[in-house]
């Protein structure tokens, strides 16, 4: 049984799972994700490793509620147990050779973007993290970004916290005064890693995107998560979900995104009235 | 006396305007009356050619015997003997092409319908309530099998009975393969998958789910957690696509996903938590198993309209005859000689046509049949808003990247050795889709019972040593 240890909410959308998973645990990598389903007849839902302890043997989750099954999984109780729990997937973050990394992370993306941080941070590269919140409220993570972080700039939209701005004008800000890095790392909303890459490639700056597309299986069987890199198709769970933002077709990856939206929402607002029943 | 119909006594199915609705199984299975009078039109002939023509070698005219003198128990066990799946097998398998192509009685009318009489006898013995099987003892000695598709259940069901101690790794949350994400409800229900997946269990298999073995764990590391043998049945999972453009919009499927969706995510269910489109006009590119499969899917979840796609003609059709007809009954069209060029997308990257190219037969190819080419100028727009690819897996690279010295042919399949399934690497063996691309469920198990009989010699001449 994958059993919740520990359940903290990170801000009122996002909320932190420990999950007791040792034999993914014991292989898990930066970059790499889980499959879940929160139940019997649950989807399954693809989640990205925010972080391991591998002696433990639990599995950290991060996730924000958006849809049905997200809602149902933050319904879930310390002491509880998740379905099915499978992992790890996909490849995970490329380190070799790095000395000097950007990590810009965007809302929940910042949960993904921190365990590569971390990962680099414990390499010995130099780490600047540069992250972007909608509002002061929403911001996640900050002290253990700012413990592997060499420099770190908090953004958020409204000036409520941090610097006012976009993440972009941030990273734009630290090339322009000369900062020279081997990789930028990019994790967050499809726009934002899109508007990063652009930038990036301006500056000539290598930059790795992590991609969370529609998915079933995860292990390369369906095809649903498939992208266009570099003009070829590929499939994020098997050859991703980490990829070279500057040859990810973004456009076709963000109408893909929007393939079940009329579905989720429809689906998200029958569990809210769902749970809603049972708490009257 | 034998009865000497030259017809096969015909199987009952649900009307065709009623079923393309639901997804309930089609055939409905003989009666006890028609399952005997069918079984003895069988002549118990001496040389029973049909035997010759099962993969799996089950003694057909013995458990026909018994059919007629109303034993279906002592039917079932001489099935049994010899196969893992009965009622999957006489569900899904062509016998067509196997057992019933040799039938006497097909030389001058109809074979027997071995097929029938096979799930008759399997549904039979499913239906007894205690029909409970023991668990052997154990020899002490731990095999790993990778799948749980029908290669991975019948290698595994066959070791078990043996008294090997056997656990089953499952990428997948629910065991059972390409019969529980591949096969639809209709063709092939899966309670039955789980009554035989069950029985598994009686024997003593144990069977873990959510284990990706090439990521959750190697096939190094089971050997070093004490397996000493590995049967690898992880099947020919990956999809392949058309390569025309268009091929990533909003709409366009593998049959993989498409039947994946709806099989063992349940989406064909109002109250079911995984998503498939709401679909208008279908087009399923392919002329194979799955192509009929999935197209009578799409039927099913209330497509007006559903086309097969083939560049070939009728007479290439991969599929099963049966499924055709079947297809054809449902309200399939199918529009042959025709080939895909171009997915067309509107302003939202939905699919709005599928433009095709007529072709016409030429001279026949390296496969034998007749080489399809593209006639000039015939280029047609199918009004489609949705397209499925159904043309063909390839096996899963997922095991060979992660296993040191397993040798594999260039296109991925598992190189073995025939007679055993034993592979290039010491103590690892493989059978199924995983060493043959995408074939059959009884070709699989074919694979996976050679395999049991190969570990078996293996482990027995190491113990010796």
């Amino acid at each position: 049984m994958y059993t919740i240890q520990k359940k903290v909410e990170l801000n009122p959308t996002v909320t932190l799972m420990e999950v007791q998973a040792p034999l993914v645990a014991k292989k898990a990598e930066p970059g790499q994700f889980i499959i879940l389903r929160v139940d019997e007849d649950g989807e399954r839902v693809p989640l990205t490793i925010a972080d391991y302890d591998r002696e433990k043997g639990t599995v950290t989750i991060i996730f924000q509620i958006v849809g049905a099954s997200t809602t149902k999984l933050n319904h879930l109780k310390e002491g509880e147990a998740i379905h099915d729990f499978v992992g790890p997937l996909g490849v995970p973050t490329h380190t070799e050779g790095i000395k000097k990394v950007a990590i810009v992370g965007g809302g929940v993306g910042c949960a993904i973007a921190y365990p590569v941080a971390k990962k680099f941070h414990e390499l010995g590269a130099v780490v600047h993290s540069i992250v972007g919140f909608r509002t002061k409220e929403l911001v996640i993570l900050e002290d253990e970004f700012q413990k592997v972080s060499d420099k770190y700039l908090l953004m958020t939209d409204d000036g409520s916290y941090g610097e006012k701005g976009l993440v972009t004008n941030a990273l734009k800000a630290l090339l322009d005064a000369g900062e020279k890095y081997d990789e930028v790392v990019a994790i967050g909303p499809m726009i934002m890693m899109k508007f990063v890459s652009q930038l990036t490639k301006e500056y000539n700056v290598k930059t790795m995107v992590s991609m969370n597309p529609v998915m079933i299986d995860g292990t390369g069987m369906c095809g649903g998560c498939r992208l266009t890199v570099g003009g070829k198709t590929k499939f994020a769970c098997v050859d991703g979900p980490e990829f070279d933002g500057h040859q990810v077709d973004f456009d076709e990856a963000m109408a893909r995104a929007g393939f079940y939206r009329g579905f989720e929402r429809h689906a998200h607002d029958e569990a809210c009235n769902l749970f809603k029943k049972e708490v009257n | 006396m034998p009865n000497m119909s030259m017809k096969k006594n015909e199987m009952p199915v649900q009307a065709p305007e009623l079923r393309n609705k639901n997804f309930q199984e089609v055939a409905l299975g003989y009666t006890t009356e028609q399952a005997i009078d069918e079984a003895q039109r069988c002549l118990n002939c001496k040389t029973k050619p049909c035997v010759s023509g099962c993969p799996v070698q089950i003694q057909i005219p013995a458990f026909i015997q018994q059919t007629v003198d109303g034993n279906f128990e002592a039917a079932f066990q001489i099935i049994a003997q010899t196969s893992s799946l009965p009622a999957v097998c006489g569900r899904v398998c062509p016998q067509e092409s196997q057992c019933e192509k040799y039938c006497v009685r097909g030389i001058k009318g109809e074979s027997v319908g071995i097929g029938r009489l096979e799930r008759f006898v399997a549904d039979w013995h499913n239906a007894q309530l205690d029909a409970k099987v023991e668990k052997p003892a154990s020899n002490g000695h731990k095999v790993a099998i990778v799948g749980s598709g029908p290669a991975g259940l019948t290698c595994a069901g066959d070791l078990a009975k043996k008294g090997y101690e056997v656990t089953i790794f499952e990428a997948l949350h629910l065991a059972g393969g390409v019969l529980v994400y591949g096969i639809p409800e209709f063709r092939l229900p899966k309670a039955i998958v789980q009554k035989e997946v069950n029985a598994l269990k009686q024997l003593g298999v144990t069977i873990n789910t959510n284990t990706v073995v090439g990521k959750s764990i190697s096939v190094d590391e089971l050997m070093e957690a004490g397996y000493e043998a590995i049967f690898i049945g992880s099947g020919a999972g990956l999809p392949r696509f058309m390569g025309v453009p268009g091929e990533n919009l909003n709409g366009v499927y593998s049959a993989n996903e498409f039947l994946t969706r709806i099989n063992l995510m349940k989406s064909y269910q109002k109250d079911s938590n995984t998503p498939i489109m709401s679909i208008r006009k279908v087009a399923v590119v392919g002329g194979g198993n799955v192509a009929m499969d999935a197209a009578r899917c799409a039927k099913r979840l209330g497509a007006e309209e559903v086309s097969i796609v083939y560049r070939r003609s009728e007479n290439e059709l991969p599929a099963r005859k049966e499924e055709v007809e079947h297809a054809k009954e449902e309200g399939i069209l199918f529009k042959l000689l025709s080939a895909p060029l171009e997915v067309l997308g509107d302003e939202k990257r939905f699919v709005k046509g599928l433009k095709c190219v007529a072709m016409e037969l030429g001279d026949p190819d390296a496969s034998g049949r007749r080489k399809p080419v593209e006639k000039v100028g015939s280029e047609f727009i199918l009004d489609v808003d949705c397209v499925i690819a159904a043309i063909g897996t390839s096996p899963n690279p997922l095991i060979k990247s992660t296993t040191s010295g397993l040798e594999t042919q260039k296109w991925g399949g598992i190189i073995v050795n025939e007679e055993t399934g034993q592979t290039s690497k010491e103590g690892v063996f493989a059978g199924g889709d995983a060493v043959t691309g995408a074939a059959t469920v009884i070709l699989a198990m074919g694979a996976g019972k050679t395999a049991a009989n190969g570990i078996d010699k293996y482990l027995m001449a190491k113990k010796q040593v």
